[in-house]
């Protein structure tokens, strides 16, 4: 296996990784700085965000998902994230394999596992305003997933439904609320549409956001970004 | 004030400062933080039209001239705003300090009002401090950091006992509006730090207060106007909205004031420029300029305006209790700025009528 081939194979691998705060991959919102095999046959990913403090706790998930997607392919890996306040703790801790409390050690109760599905169910609510925005008209309320023809933004809620633990078959109700994974009532589905579309409003600002500070902030085009 | 095709609009900026963030300030030992954070405010300047940028060293440190020229004379501001963040970990006279803004106020009678501020970790002399703050500069407003680092710590949440005590006092010597603002730590670091429930909670126990949510709760928008929908007295505060967006992502902002519109209401809608970070001026001119851009906005409510008179002034002159001359009020029918009520949900009244 070529060097070339290794480095797009990371590539693909990082293109896994998303910031759980913007349900994207780091790869299209220039998050990688660069995924080189160095000379002894270490995966080196050095990724780089929009701001000097951008949130620890998604920093961390980034660079902790990034190592394993990247060891996953059976690599000796090292993941650094560069120019951040907290870079020094998370990249010891992620090289460690300790955890966020331990990486934080005093400063962090918990894991990050209920951050995570957080935004997840944030991730659902936006990408229901995603499929159902064309749908204007239809019986929402009484619609499965099934019915609803393939796109790219269906196949995604399916599978930001299922890493929830929710109903992501055929049969499911097109509309849940992502909490509890219940069906929601005809009487509420225009207040769950409205949600649904603030959601996504304020993902695609927060998106819109970090993609300009990350352009001001560094000149160069992120490893994989080019390709979106 | 600004006047548009005989539109005449009185302009309230309630959200600038008057930092000094140049390596002169930088604590010793922190100088990473200090240069960290005045190049993450720079990054956002970065999101306005070209022509207004400045390079770093003016922006660490740009002067009272710069000030009174770019806020005033050229930037239409009738009153401004000061809102302190401290920051003193990381900058040894603080960052945009009370007293800083306040000795600029007194040389501009009637152009600044000068808000205080408060960190519950300061205990009784935290609270000592706040009353003679008060008394000396007159602040019926305070600006909250939660996220602000002291001796180890994290930030804090409104939720804290410590914070309630202060809001109680707050209330006693006289505050009645508290402008909020999230970042990005807060202890535990494994929570949400953008998260705004604790506003809600308090904005709940002192409802003689206004909570002016700055940046909208962003990056929690959606939470934001889902907690401002059942809290009379919580405001969007725009600053940012305006400034990071409605140059540089068009399409967004017009989503986020749409809304913003919807949710939150016209009447509780205040501009913000964030000066330092935009000057007002581009601002002003092209929040009076704008509509939304296309048919696919059309079930947003619409802008008219009166809407873009109280956002830009009439609210927050209401919050503060400023005097508006006639001529920039507005003509009966053309609603009541700043009205409490206005949210979706806090009003029958509401668009959220046609929800069920």
């Amino acid at each position: 296996m070529t060097a070339t081939t290794t480095g797009s194979r990371i590539l693909a691998a990082l293109a896994e990784v998303r910031d759980p705060e913007l349900d994207e991959p780091i790869t299209a919102l220039g998050f990688v700085a660069s995924a080189a095999v160095t000379d002894d046959g270490t995966a080196e990913v050095h990724l780089r965000l929009p701001t000097y403090f951008c949130a620890p706790n998604f920093a961390y998930l980034m660079v902790a998902d990034a190592y394993d997607q990247v060891a996953a392919l059976g690599l000796r890996t090292t993941v650094i994230l560069d120019d951040h306040f907290a870079s020094d703790a998370i990249n010891e801790g992620v090289a460690a394999r300790a955890g966020f409390v331990r990486s934080f050690e005093g400063e962090a109760v918990d894991e990050l596992d209920e951050l995570r599905a957080d935004f997840l169910r944030k991730a659902v609510l936006a990408g229901t305003d995603a499929v159902c925005r064309p749908l204007a008209g239809f019986p929402l309320a009484t619609m499965t997933l099934g019915d609803i023809p393939y796109s790219p933004a269906l196949q995604r809620l399916r599978r930001r439904r299922r890493d929830l633990g929710l109903p992501y078959a055929d049969d499911s109700p097109l509309l849940i609320d992502p909490r509890t994974g219940d069906p929601v009532g005809a009487g509420d589905v225009p207040l769950h549409l409205r949600k649904a579309r603030l959601t996504r409003t304020s993902l695609d600002a927060n998106t819109g956001i970090c993609r300009g500070m990350l352009k001001h902030r560094y000149d160069t085009d992120g490893q994989g970004e080019e390709a979106l | 004030m600004y006047e548009k095709d005989g539109e005449k609009y009185f302009v309230v900026d309630s959200h600038m400062h008057y930092w000094s963030a140049g390596p002169d300030n930088w604590v010793p030992g922190a100088e990473q933080y200090a240069k960290g954070w005045i190049e993450c405010f720079h990054a956002y300047q970065g999101l306005g039209p070209p022509a207004t940028h400045w390079p770093i060293e003016k922006f660490m440190s740009y002067t009272e001239d710069d000030l009174m020229k770019d806020v005033f004379q050229d930037g239409y501001v009738d009153v401004a705003i000061f809102q302190p963040t401290y920051l003193t970990e990381w900058y040894r006279e603080g960052f945009n300090t009370t007293e800083r803004n306040a000795a600029l106020g007194a040389k501009h009678p009637g152009k600044f009002i000068a808000n205080t501020r408060f960190d519950p970790r300061d205990g009784d002399d935290g609270l000592k401090q706040l009353e003679e703050n008060v008394a000396r500069y007159g602040s019926i407003g305070l600006k909250l950091y939660t996220a602000e680092w002291k001796d180890g710590s994290r930030g804090w949440t409104l939720k804290d006992p410590a914070a309630y005590r202060y809001l109680e006092k707050a209330q006693e010597l006289g505050i009645k509006n508290v402008h909020v603002h999230k970042g990005p730590t807060i202890w535990p670091l494994d929570k949400d730090a953008f998260d705004v429930s604790d506003v809600d909670h308090a904005a709940t126990d002192f409802p003689e207060l206004n909570f002016i949510v700055e940046h909208v709760g962003l990056p929690r928008i959606e939470d934001f106007c889902f907690m401002a929908t059942q809290e009379p007295n919580v405001y969007a505060g725009l600053s940012v909205v305006i400034g990071g967006l409605m140059h540089a992502r068009p399409r967004f902002f017009a989503k986020v004031m749409g809304e913003l519109l919807f949710w939150v209401g016209e009447d509780k809608m205040t501009f913000g420029s964030d000066y330092g970070i935009w000057e007002p001026k581009w601002q002003i001119e092209g929040f009076v300029d704008w509509d939304y851009p296309g048919d696919e906005f059309s079930d947003y409510p619409r802008v008219t305006t009166a809407t873009k008179k109280k956002i830009l002034g009439l609210n927050a002159a209401k919050l503060y209790g400023i005097e508006v001359p006639k001529e920039y009020q507005l003509d009966a029918g053309e609603g009541a700025p700043a009205a409490r009520d206005d949210s979706v949900g806090v009003s029958s009244g509401s668009p959220a009528a046609s929800l069920g």
